[in-house]
Formats: C-alpha cells, structure tokens, sequence
C-alpha cells in the first residue's frame, strides 16, 4: 500500500554511542535506492522471533554518493523487542525489506532561517535537515538537548562540520531548551522544526505558539511507537474476516498478519493514511494519534490503525 | 468576469491576541478610520504596535485620528511608494511572533502582499481588508510592465501601448492581474469599458 519496498543488506553496523547504534544498507537485488530529502523515513521490516514488527526510522544524512540509506537506533524498554532485535540481532550481512522512504517531515524551500530542534535519538532527522542546509549553503541553527556529552549521537561530527551554529543543552545539569530564551528575536522569515521526546515537543510547540509564532512555521516530527496493551478481537466487515490483535502487536499490524492490505504511511500517528470507520465497538479507543482532532476522538468512529487500540472485547471495522 | 480561483480574497483584519508585536500597513484616510477602529478597543496592544500610513488622499484628519491611538509608532508617509519603501524596511527588521495587517485600496494591497511574500513572510501571518477603490494593479503579459490603478476594462498599456483586457488570472508573486491583448484578431475592436 505504502509504495515500493526493496531488499537490502546491512553493510555496515557500529555503535554511536552506548545505547545507540546505526545500520548502513544498500539493495541487494541489482536495484537502487532512490534518493530521500531530508525529513525522510523508512519502515524496516523486522523478523523479531516472536513476530513480525514494522518500525518507522527517520534516515540520517545521506551520503554524497548516494545509494544507500542509514539509521540511527535507540536501544529502549519497548516492550515490542524492537529496538532490542536492531541492536542484538542485526550486524554487517544481516538482510531485511525496507519500505520506500517518505517524508512528512520536510524542509520548507521559502524559509529564509531555519531552526533546528533535537532531543536524543530525534537527531536523526535534524542531523538530515542540517546537513542539506549546510550543503545549499542555507542559514540555519541547530539546538540539541542531550542527557551528556558522551550520551549525543553525533554530537562531535555535527559540532566539528556545523561549528557555531551548533548550540547544546545538558539536561543532566538542568539545561532546558527554551524557544523565549533561546530564540529571543528570530527573522520573521524563520522556520521551525523540532523532533525528539513528546513532552519536549510539546513544550517547544506551545512556547513558541504562546511567544505568537504560527502554526504554519512550525514543525514537529512526532514517531509513537504502536505500544501494547490488552488483547482484543477485531471484525474486519468487507474482508469478513476476525483477529485478536495480541497485546504486543499494533492493530495495523494484526490487520497485515492476516493478508489484508490497510493503508498507511508512517506507522507513528502522525500521516493520517492509516484512519479506519469503526462500525461498532463494545468498550472505548485509546487515541494514541496526532492526528484526529478531539471532536473526532470524542465521536469514536474513527481509529489510527497504527497505534491506537479498542479498550474493550470487540472493534468491527470497515475494511 | 470569471471567478477564477486565483482572484485574491481580503478578509478583516482583527488583532492577534497572542501576537507579540502587530505591524500595520495602510493607505489612504477610509484604511486609516478604519485601523483606528479596530485597534482602539485593544488599549493593551498598542503598546505594540506600529502603524505605518499612506496620506495619499491628504487627509490630516484621518491622520490624526491614528496618532491618537496611542501606538508605539504612528509613521506617515506622502505617496504609496515612499509608503511601500518603509513597509520594505521594516520587514526586514520585525521578528517571528509579529502579525502583519495590510489595509487600504486593491492595488496597494496587489503590491504590499507581494512585497511580504518576496521576504519570506508566510501568507498567514499577514491579514488584508480591502478599504478604499477596487482599482487593480496589472501587469501587461506583452511587455511585462505593471501598470498602478487600473479601474476598468480594457485598458491600453501605458508601457507598449497594446489593448489589454484584465483577467481575473492574478499573480500572487507579483502582485498583479494579468492583462492579455483584446484585439488581436481585429485592431481597434474593444468591448464595452467595465468597472472593477
Ligand atoms: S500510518 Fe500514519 S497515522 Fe497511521
């Protein structure tokens, strides 16, 4: 649904830090990679023993040569093993399918200063922004709030290519990235882009919003990953078929698990390709999207497919 | 006419509560009651705003009527252009958080919008109200020139001397309508002058 997928081989894996690590792939089956803008992801498909796990992962910058694609992984207590299987199970040799990349996280051309915001592991999609900026010569700043230095992804490469446009902050001495503070009198042709943790993101939209910035100067890169929860069964109408979507796996997931094609684009609640008509429902949703309004959530029926899940025994919908 | 959808809709202008600093732009004396109006109730605002104004009409009264606001700056200007070069200057020095209202005749609201947009300023952080003639700005798609105020169609250019019918096809980029030759295929055979 979402596009072309290829196969790929990982041609290079090392660790960035302790707890990240970062996979180079290249196609194996005489295709190409196609070129990604800055702002892309990808979704790697993952055969994690116990099941079948679709994550999405901004790419780093790519490289001049182009052809090969890069990520950057967090090792996390997720309990879905994602990250878990990057990092213990993936290394040079391993093969996996990717999906086509797509970018719902792009640079806007007609800014004429852009600001770029990272918290922890949301470097990867700014450190691609910083690098396409820099090579077309764009003005632009880049803060990074990081736990330490040894803890900042990249943080030597950027500060040794970007110089003094990097600024950082050490929240484990308290350091906060504050849009008033940091950005007192930005040109009124400034763009916005923030990725990292929710809250982060969430209190960099705010300040800057109560501080009058507009929306439309805003950006924000926001991956959930599915979460579980309980188990519930779940009725699809047109395809006439039932499945218990398992409190490891996302709803999307288990709709794929059975060979039905749902649409979808990021995985991470924030595209809105995946919204699927709920026909009846015996409990209630956990929205766990970006993407509906809260009048939308409210009327309960619609759901994000994949994150969201039906708090309750049984979820039909119209597929 | 047509109403083809690249025809420029102006709104009101209304004050952002949130807006750290309003800039107004406006041209002639029904612009300027009319900013007076909307910007008094909001005492607490004022403080930051700036109120640029065109007295091509040459009212003093109208004028005064802005000064008395009581805005942070209250700038007049003789002509559109000398209006128009400030409104440049200032731009360049207003800050995000700002919000940005355009007030006054269609054709200076062709041009100011054009200027905002060639700066970078998104179209959203600036709010329009038409107040005063209709007359348009156009550009000739002959020899490219932009003719100021133009109230009825057709019109011959003033640059290459052509016929032009003005089209309701409008150029955000540049601030312009397009006027597009009306008697080619029979020279001197114009349609009825309308007005804008
Ligand atoms: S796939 Fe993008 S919101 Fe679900």
């Amino acid at each position: 649904m979402a596009g072309e997928s290829f196969l790929v081989r990982v041609t290079h894996a090392d660790p960035v830090t302790t707890s990240v690590k970062r996979l180079r792939m290249q196609a194996i089956d005489g295709k190409t990679l196609p070129p990604a803008s800055a702002g892309s992801h990808i979704i790697l498909t993952l055969k994690t023993p116990n099941r079948l796990l679709k994550n999405a992962y901004s790419l780093l910058p790519s490289s001049l040569d182009g052809g090969t694609y890069e990520v950057a992984v967090l090792r996390t207590e997720d309990s879905r093993g994602g990250s878990t299987f990057v990092h213990d199970a993936l290394s040079e040799g391993s093969e996996l399918t990717i999906s086509t990349p797509v970018n719902l996280f792009p640079i806007n051309r007609r800014a004429r200063h852009h600001v770029l915001v990272a918290g922890g592991i949301g470097i990867t999609p700014i450190a691609a922004m910083a690098e396409e900026l820099f090579r077309d010569n764009r003005s632009f700043e880049l803060h990074y709030c990081i736990r330490n230095e040894p803890n900042g992804a990249f943080l030597k490469d950027l500060q040794a290519r970007y110089g003094e446009r990097v600024h950082l902050y050490h929240s484990d001495i308290g350091e906060r990235f504050g849009v008033a503070k940091a950005l007192p009198q930005q040109r009124i042709d400034t763009h916005l882009y923030v990725c990292g943790p929710e809250g982060m993101i969430g209190a960099v939209l705010n300040d800057a919003s109560a501080l009058g910035w507009l929306q439309e100067n805003l950006h924000a890169e926001r991956f959930l990953s599915p979460g579980g929860g309980d188990p519930f069964d779940v009725v699809l109408r047109r395809s006439d078929i039932e499945v218990t979507v398992g409190e490891h796996e996302s709803l999307l997931e288990a709709i794929e698990r059975v060979g039905v094609d749902a649409p979808h684009l990021c995985r991470g609640g924030a595209c809105g390709q995946c919204r699927c008509s709920v026909v009846e429902k015996d409990g209630i949703i956990q929205h766990r999207d970006h993407y509906l309004t809260q009048e939308e959530r409210e009327a309960g029926d619609a759901i994000m497919t994949c994150v969201s899940r039906l708090k309750g025994q049984r979820l039909e919908l119209d597929l | 006419m047509s109403d083809i959808k690249s025809r420029p809709i102006w709104g009101r202008i209304r004050p952002v509560a949130h807006a750290a600093r309003h800039f107004v732009c406006c041209e002639g004396s029904s612009a300027a009651r009319h900013v007076a109006e909307t910007f008094s109730p909001n005492a607490e605002a004022l403080k930051q705003v700036t109120i640029l104004y065109g007295n091509t009409d040459r009212n003093e009264e109208a004028g005064h009527t802005l000064d008395a606001l009581g805005a942070e700056a209250s700038l007049h200007y003789p002509t559109r252009q000398t209006l128009l070069i400030s409104f440049k200057a200032h731009l360049k020095r207003l800050h995000m958080g700002a919000q940005i209202y355009l007030c006054g005749p269609e054709a200076f609201l062709n041009e100011a919008t054009a200027i905002a947009e060639s700066h970078g300023v998104l179209k959203e952080a600036v709010q329009t109200e038409l107040c005063g003639a209709n007359a348009r700005r156009v550009q000739c798609v002959h020899c490219k020139g932009l003719i100021e105020n133009v109230a009825y169609t057709p019109i011959a250019c003033e640059h290459c001397g052509v016929n032009l019918m003005v089209r309701d096809h409008y150029s955000r980029r540049l601030g312009a309508f397009m006027g597009v030759c009306v008697d080619a295929e029979a020279p001197g055979d114009l349609p009825a002058r309308e007005s804008f």
